[in-house]
């Protein structure tokens, strides 16, 4: 029993309450969503590193015990998810003051931001898979909150859409646990993963695994499930966007890899290379829709797309290596999208525009925020050595490993076309003559903006040029997911 | 909400009626954590008397003789419902773990009184609150059409 476990889901939960009741006060919500994600934040880092020095810790909640009742799980990966996301959540909470209108901020921002957040780590961390579909609900409820935050016309017709796809694979997602339930007896991800062992994932299971699939993939935005998400993804404020961009297809990502490496692993054949095609064609999309647009924000949406792609194609290759890869990738990519979503509502901000062909020179006017952007470009495109290429180097070595030539071709020309369609944004937005754009005479100043970006993105490349200090921990993780047993064991403690 | 300004055979029905809602509400809420029932339905039914009596006297009736603020309501009842499951922090128990106990009270006797009720009390309040809050935003939207 420890109740740290929970910790993480408790903290933003009482956050976003509290916060609601003085929620007309800005100067104090302010300073405490601040506090709240900072303390949430070491919180997070002192249970992934206790995790990590002393093993998982299971929570049975009320303390039923473990296959009856509920159990809450941190290990190795969901503690070091949650660490991820305190990150990128103190980062968002420093940058939202200026990137929200004061009515925004005034209609319980911060509460559904917490609320968000909780639901995230809940997703993260319970061990229980209708649990799992709880949390679900309850971070998408803090979304579709988030998602129409301003009322705009363009935001309710997406919000719409958004709420839609998201109900019915909600509503997948609760017969798919009740099939899984009826045929195996039990939601607990531990004993289920025991029991569907014990028959070798024979006939319906298999079924019920790939149906479990696509409810996280219209989560995670594979393809051909992927296309609700540029444009809701688009449509509300900066800091809205780089939440979503940079949890919640995560989220999905994660599910699908705790589930086909704990439940559904004994199929490999035909599920795993199923994913495989997957995450092909996820990344090919991915990278045509970026390609297609010169909306500035739609570019960066369409980029979650082919990340998406890499997880996956770790995941579906399956070994030690490439999941490794994933993780790593996953990691990566929560802070790089939270980076980009966030430097792309400064750069709109300043520009006034969103639209590529009527930026240019920007970075006469902010070179700070230029460069930043120009790194985070090749963090995200994986140029050595930062933390896109050690993700992209795991992978590739699993995908050569196991000789699947095909997908580490589409990958490597994924990862130019990501490149291309970054870089496309930096000499559109950032390059020519300083007088192309008319910007005021008084011009805003971004630093309350940039400083918050400046501290993930300087994270984002620690990550990268100190792969030596991380890749240990990581490897370690992939390790212990590729083995089932240790996990069954910790929390049904046979 | 006020459907006919001057329809007795309503008004005369809800104060019947939303009695018997009110009080079988309060049954079912303390029901509710060993027999069907709960916070949530006890919820349920209380707002449906007050939505009820809403519809029958008016809602300026309403605001003053019920002045309540519903959305203070539900953070009130978010934190009921967060800070009973936290108590068990206290006892260094796993969170949500609930105990009860048998006392003897003055009018009611041998009595059992269970944490949970606690808990149940949290989700009664944002039961209440919540729906009463969607209902008359949506109610007070269609005033402000017919003002027009």
């Amino acid at each position: 029993m420890s109740n740290l476990a929970i910790l993480p889901i408790l903290l933003p939960f009482l956050a976003g309450v509290l916060v609601a009741f003085f929620h007309k006060n800005l100067i104090a919500s302010r300073i405490f969503s601040i506090i709240a994600t900072v303390i949430h934040l070491a919180l997070t880092i002192f249970i992934f590193m206790s995790v990590q020095e002393s093993g998982t810790y299971v929570l049975e909640v009320g303390g039923w015990e473990a296959p009856f009742g509920i159990v809450i799980v941190a290990d190795p990966l969901s503690a070091l998810l949650t660490m991820t996301t305190a990150v990128v959540a103190t980062a968002a909470v420093i940058y939202a003051p200026k990137s929200l209108s004061r009515i925004q901020e005034e209609f319980y921002f911060y509460s559904f931001f917490f609320l968000l957040i909780a639901g995230v780590n809940g997703a993260f961390l319970t061990g229980d898979l209708f649990n799992l579909f709880v949390f679900f609900e309850v971070l998408l409820m803090a979304s579709y909150g988030l998602i129409v935050l301003g009322n705009g016309k363009a935001q309710l017709r997406e919000s719409l859409k958004y709420i839609l796809i998201n109900l019915f694979s909600s509503m997948l997602f609760v017969t798919t646990i009740s099939f899984l339930y009826s045929v195996i007896g039990t939601v607990n991800m531990a004993q289920a993963a025991e029991r569907v062992g014990e028959v070798e994932q024979q006939g319906v299971l298999t079924v019920i695994g790939i149906l479990l699939f696509f409810v996280f993939a219209t989560k995670a935005a594979v393809f051909p499930l992927y296309y609700w998400l540029p444009s809701s993804y688009t449509v509300p404020n900066a800091v809205v966007s780089a939440l979503f961009g940079a949890l919640l297809t995560k989220v999905g990502v994660y599910s699908i890899l705790r589930t086909f490496t704990l439940i559904f692993n004994y199929e490999v054949d035909l599920t795993h290379t199923l994913f495989i095609y997957l995450a092909m064609f996820t990344m090919i999309f991915g990278v045509i829709g970026a390609l297609s647009t010169n909306n500035v924000k739609l570019i960066i949406a369409y980029n979650v797309i082919p990340a998406v792609g890499f997880m996956l194609m770790g995941i579906g290759i399956f070994t030690e290596t490439s999941i490794a890869g994933s993780i790593y990738y996953l990691v990566h990519d929560m802070i790089i999208k939270a980076v980009l979503f966030l430097l792309i509502g400064a750069v709109t901000y300043a520009a006034g525009t969103s639209d590529l062909k009527k930026m240019g020179g920007l970075i006469h006017h902010y070179p700070v925020l230029g460069w930043m952007f120009f790194l985070s470009t090749l963090v995200l495109a994986g140029i050595p050595p930062f933390s896109g290429f050690i993700g992209k180097l795991l992978l590739l070595q699993g995908g050569l490993n196991q000789e699947e030539i095909l997908i580490v071709i589409v990958a490597l020309i994924s990862s130019l076309g990501i490149l291309f369609s970054m870089i496309r944004i930096f000499i559109g937005g950032f390059w020519g003559e300083a007088d192309i754009m008319d910007l005021p005479k008084q011009k805003p100043s971004l630093a309350a903006m940039t400083w918050p970006v400046g501290i993930l993105l300087s994270l984002s490349i620690l990550l990268g040029v100190g792969a030596e200090m991380f890749y240990p921990a990581v490897s370690s993780i992939a390790e212990y997911v590729m083995d089932p047993e240790l996990y069954i064991e910790s929390v049904l403690k046979e | 909400m006020k459907i006919n300004s001057n329809d007795l055979i309503l008004k005369t029905m809800t104060s019947i009626i939303a009695f018997i809602l009110l009080g079988f509400s309060i049954y079912l809420f303390f029901a509710g954590h060993n027999a069907p029932g709960g916070g949530f339905i006890g919820g349920l039914m209380t707002s449906a008397a007050i939505v009820l009596m809403n519809m029958a006297y008016g809602q300026e009736a309403m605001k003053s003789s019920l002045p309540i603020n519903f959305r203070f309501l539900f953070k009130l009842g978010l934190l009921i419902a967060l800070a009973t499951g936290m108590g068990s922090f206290l006892f260094n128990e796993p969170f949500l773990s609930q105990t009860f106990a048998y006392f003897q009270l003055p009018v009611l006797g041998r009595t059992e009184l269970a944490t949970a009720l606690l808990f149940d009390l949290g989700v009664y309040l944002t039961v209440i609150g919540i729906t009463m809050t969607i209902i008359l935003s949506i109610a007070e939207d269609h005033k402000e059409e017919l003002s027009e």
